[in-house]
């Protein structure tokens, strides 16, 4: 089984989020990146099929030279290979096109993509990418099972949970669930070290046309302080919801 | 030539999500000079969509489409939207239209935004604000084809009332097999309950709790409020509650009218995935927990001294103002 990762390089969580260029682009400044957490869940799957189904994992990201270290992180974790696709990734529907391509050259049977990324947060790519190619699609898959060409998913809905059966091959929306927190992996030394050797492919992006661009950011009005309200007047929390906030 | 809303149903009734589409798409139409139209899936009584201002309701009756399936769903709106002439097709942020939305934009070739929290900034070119960066931004993004598609974020419009006909007409989009590649097999799904996608208020509880075993004042307040109970990450992790209520960034969002976290410290993942909701009560026995930044209101306090007192002051509320 050849699977593909497709991995967004996002600010970590507990970034300071600023723009710059008059608020046109994100200010990347002192921003620590990270392999984007849907992702990441979406990968240490990929590598449970490596190791117990003898899958073969390959990690594709579209970006610059300065992502890079992510997709090392990624082989460090256990991928087989890398591929670069060295452009800008403008929105989703282009790199969508982009993923497409190296999914149709490539012949993969797998194909999985976070459910969103954590920074344009458009929850785009992997839904246009089955469009696209006419794939088997599963979005928001919280558990994920292969047992020769049939696939076994779980798919979180508003209240509870779907079980879907579909063939390969398939693309999923990966998000928590398809491991645990706890089955994620800090790469080790000798993963860091082995990832060093492994072969990261750089590939030009096809031709493609962007259909949205983000033109401008704002950020949030400034929050006015919390209103404490003492543990022995819960009759003013009351009132202040029911005629202040006007929310009960 | 119309705007076109996927009116979302479930068992036999219209979500909320439909009636705040409506609205929005009104809103729109009034400004354009268009109509909104709206397609439903097994609906037999289409008429409320009239108070929300839908002009002409597209039935789409068909057993095939019992379970929601993704492609197929798809395909009945982009057939909708083509014969409508549609230029904006309009969704709601429920995970079923966030599982839509990109595929009937490829259908349409047709650039695609979620997240949206307004009405567009901007028509030509067309511009719309949307929440990017886990709540932490605002993104103003501009759409250059010329059929669009909007995923409408949760709570982020609101419900209005107006007046339309809802005309309905039977809709009958040729589905194809090929869009039924992936088979529903069984849905798990509490009944009666009210779920964190549909409540306009949530409780929620964290490890200041102590223990599975004290959730009895959660679910209690909740009941009071007629809220959806939900956890923090380390509550699921723990396993004291169930994944579907772990909400937070790498679980279910919140956008609801009023959040009350009691025992949450507020860790930043967990702001980012609650952050969008209106009025946020955090209750909490340290002062200096991290969520008593973003918090509207504040009790520093002991939730098991606290949660059964609120309880029952609200009971006497609702019995009062009922």
């Amino acid at each position: 089984m050849k699977i593909l990762v497709c991995i967004s390089h996002v600010p970590d969580t507990t970034s300071k989020i600023n723009f710059t260029n008059g608020d046109s682009e994100f200010d990347t400044n002192g921003v620590q990146f990270v392999i984007n957490p849907n992702d990441e869940f979406g990968l240490t799957r990929a590598i449970w099929f490596q190791e117990q189904q003898g899958a073969n994992v390959t990690v594709v990201n579209v970006g610059g030279p300065d992502t890079e270290p992510t997709l090392r992180k990624a082989l460090a974790i256990g991928a087989n290979e890398a591929i670069r696709i060295n452009a800008n990734p403008t929105d989703g529907f282009f790199v969508a096109k982009q993923l497409a391509e190296v999914i149709k050259t490539g012949g993969y049977d797998l194909v999985i993509a976070g459910r969103e990324s954590l920074d344009y947060n458009g929850g785009m790519v992997p839904g246009m990418i089955a469009g696209i190619l006419g794939m088997n699609f599963v979005n928001s898959c919280t558990e994920l099972t292969i047992d020769g060409n049939n696939a076994k998913a779980s798919r979180e809905i508003d209240g509870g949970k779907e079980i879907v059966a579909t063939t390969l091959p398939l693309i999923v929306g990966g998000q928590k669930g398809l491991v645990e927190e706890k089955d994620l992996r800090i790469p080790n030394m000798r993963g860091i070290m082995t990832a060093r050797t492994k072969a990261l492919t750089i590939l030009e992006p096809i031709s493609a046309a962007s259909e949205t661009k983000a033109v401008k950011f704002e950020k949030p009005a400034e929050k006015s302080a919390v209103k404490l309200i003492s543990p022995d007047n819960l009759d003013e929390l009351i009132n202040l919801l029911h005629n202040e906030a006007k929310v009960i | 030539m119309s705007i076109l809303i996927y009116a979302e149903s479930a068992e036999g009734k219209f979500k909320k999500v439909a009636f705040e589409l409506a609205s929005y798409a009104k809103k729109i139409a009034e400004t354009t000079g268009q109509t909104v139209t709206a397609i439903t899936v097994n609906m037999s009584d289409v008429s409320e969509l009239a108070k929300y201002g839908v002009d002409k309701v597209l039935k789409v009756t068909n057993d095939k489409l019992a379970n929601f399936t993704a492609k197929a769903y798809a395909d009945a709106i982009k057939q909708a939207a083509q014969k409508e002439s549609a230029k904006l097709v309009l969704l709601s942020s429920s995970t079923d239209s966030l599982y839509l939305a990109p595929l009937v934009s490829v259908a349409l070739d047709a650039g695609f935004a979620s997240n949206i929290v307004g009405l567009p900034v901007n028509m030509s070119p067309f511009q719309v604000k949307r929440n990017a960066f886990s709540n932490k931004a605002f993104n103003i993004t501009e759409i250059n084809t010329d059929v669009k598609v909007l995923c409408l974020g949760k709570n982020s419009y609101g419900v209005f009332e107006n007046t339309g006909s809802a005309a309905a007409e039977d809709f009958a989009p040729s589905i194809s097999d090929a869009d039924f590649g992936v088979k529903v097999q069984s849905v798990e799904k509490g009944s009666g309950k009210v779920t964190i996608a549909d409540a306009d208020v949530v409780v929620s509880g964290g490890r200041g709790l102590k223990g599975p075993e004290n959730w009895g004042l959660i679910e209690d307040l909740a009941a009071v409020l007629g809220a959806a109970t939900a956890c923090s990450k380390p509550v699921s992790d723990l396993g004291w509650r169930p994944h579907s209520e772990h909400v937070g960034q790498t679980g279910k969002p919140v956008a609801t009218n009023l959040y009350i976290a009691v025992g949450i410290s507020g860790a930043i993942q967990h702001i980012a995935g609650i952050n969008s909701s209106k009025v946020k009560v955090v209750i909490n026995a340290d002062a200096d927990a991290p969520f008593f930044k973003v918090a509207d209101y504040g009790i520093v306090g002991d939730a098991f001294d606290i949660l059964p007192r609120l309880t029952e002051k609200l009971k006497a509320f609702k019995a009062q103002n009922s």
